[in-house]
């Protein structure tokens, strides 16, 4: 059987952890290797860096970040943040990210997705879309959530797909950081609009959360971050009780 | 002293494959060098050959095609010296007659069998994630190494004409060929590099041979 995946993301500036788990004595927290490597050996089914690097300076480090991982863990690997050019992405899948994540420049260049996903295949390339809920849809925001583009979410969503994504990241901005669960009505409308599988993010707070977005939001996978990394939810507490439920979990 | 090559095409992620079988003839003290390459006389000179793979199979296929004398050698090496050969994804796919991924294409015709589009509209395609590896054929090299969990990421499969040569299957909305082999040749169509421990018992067992 086909199991849910569950997907850490740690947040990285200039090549060090800045959003990353901080309940254990870790040798050095802000070593990705070293947070990827933790959550690798505990139940993480994938891991998600989301480069936050705001120079220019800061960008190249990520590369040497995805490579010192790629030889340490052996689970798919995503980055994500700030990848504008087919030559980002090449960089990014050389040094060893299985996968990247692109954002705000698949909007402003829609051909960056079709080019990437002929050269390097659908497998590799997940489009993350930021969404929120204006009057009665869903509009997607560039540029880490601060400009509304007009799009419709599942519209966009659909071209991403005919564009030849491999997944969709679909964060809802009205449920980031609530922990009071995630966007169901978004995500069911997602699951059923599209082909490709679409994982779950923003507002995960309890494992009931999880088995939400799963059977009523249609996902197949789950990214959260500050749930896990400030250790309110281990990833295994949430696949033994996804497991109790009888959703389909790896361990 | 094993000489492993995994065989660069230009495509896929290369790099993974090179360091988990390194990680793992470390942790499992066999000694081996591992080297990318696609140098016809480092494949002579190999003694286990691995073929990785990413993307559209015929991508693959004009990769493989286009490194001069590359087919002949490893034809040589695998089918007649009868070295260790392991494909991995789009690299275990390549060993089939033929391929329907967008038209029909030839691949290296090794293993009886075609590359098939899963069904579609039921689950989400591509099949992206960790799916059970269910032993079929027992006895073979991966006998004790199976029945686990491993990473998937693909919308086509090998649909294998004789059943001899699957050595294991996955179900996803169907049940497709998941390990297939004949003699010295192996392949997964998993990726067992980033398939954690499962990935690199399964690696360690193709270094033993």
């Amino acid at each position: 059987m086909h199991k849910i995946r569950i997907i850490p993301c740690l947040d990285v500036n200039n090549g060090r952890v800045v959003k990353g788990i901080n309940f254990l004595d870790l040798v050095d927290a802000g070593d990705p290797i070293t947070q990827a490597e933790y959550y690798s050996k505990n139940g993480a089914d994938e891991i998600c860096f989301l480069d936050i690097s705001a120079s220019i300076e800061g960008r190249p480090t990520i590369i040497d970040v995805v490579e010192k991982t790629a030889e340490n863990v052996f689970i798919p690997l995503t980055v994500g943040g700030g990848i504008k050019s087919i030559e980002n992405i090449n960089n990014l899948l050389k040094a060893g990210a299985d996968k990247v994540s692109i954002n705000t420049a698949g909007i402003l260049n829609h051909k960056l997705i079709i080019d990437s996903a002929n050269k390097f295949g659908s497998q590799c390339i997940v489009c993350a879309v930021d969404a929120k809920k204006i009057k009665d849809s869903w509009k997607v925001f560039s540029h880490g959530g601060t400009i509304n583009t007009g799009l419709e979410a599942i519209e966009w969503m659909q071209k991403l797909q005919s564009y030849g994504a491999g997944e969709i990241l679909l964060t809802s901005m009205d449920k980031d950081g609530t922990k009071d669960g995630f966007d169901l009505d978004l995500l069911n409308l997602a699951t059923k609009s599209l082909e490709i599988p679409v994982i779950a993010s923003g507002g995960a707070g309890s494992s009931p959360h999880f088995k939400e977005a799963i059977l009523k939001g249609g996902v197949n996978a789950v990214l959260a971050a500050s749930v896990f990394h400030f250790n309110e939810l281990s990833i295994k507490e949430v696949k033994n009780y996804l497991k109790e439920e009888g959703i389909k979990v790896r361990f | 002293m094993k000489d492993i090559i995994v065989l660069d095409y230009g495509l896929g992620n290369i790099k993974s494959v090179y360091q988990a079988i390194k990680k793992t003839a470390f942790e499992n003290k066999i000694s081996a060098k591992v080297k990318i390459s696609n140098n016809v006389s480092d494949l002579d000179s190999s003694s286990h050959i691995v073929l990785p793979g990413q993307g559209a199979f015929k991508s693959c296929m004009d990769g493989l095609k286009s490194i001069p004398g590359i087919i002949d050698t490893l034809k040589q090496n695998v089918l007649v010296q009868k070295k260790p050969f392991f494909g991995i994804c789009v690299g275990m796919q390549l060993l089939a007659k033929q391929s329907y991924e967008n038209g029909k294409h030839e691949g290296l015709g090794w293993i009886d069998g075609e590359i098939l589009k899963l069904p579609e509209k039921k689950l989400k395609l591509p099949h992206i994630g960790w799916n059970e590896v269910i032993l079929t054929n027992p006895k073979n090299i991966f006998e004790n190494f199976i029945n686990n969990d491993y990473y998937f990421v693909h919308s086509y499969y090998f649909n294998c004409k004789d059943k001899n040569n699957e050595i294991a299957k996955t179900n996803y909305v169907i049940d497709f060929s998941s390990i297939v082999g004949k003699e010295n040749i192996y392949g997964v169509q998993f990726h067992p590099e980033k398939s954690s421990d499962q990935g690199q018992a399964i690696i360690s067992k193709f270094l033993s041979l």
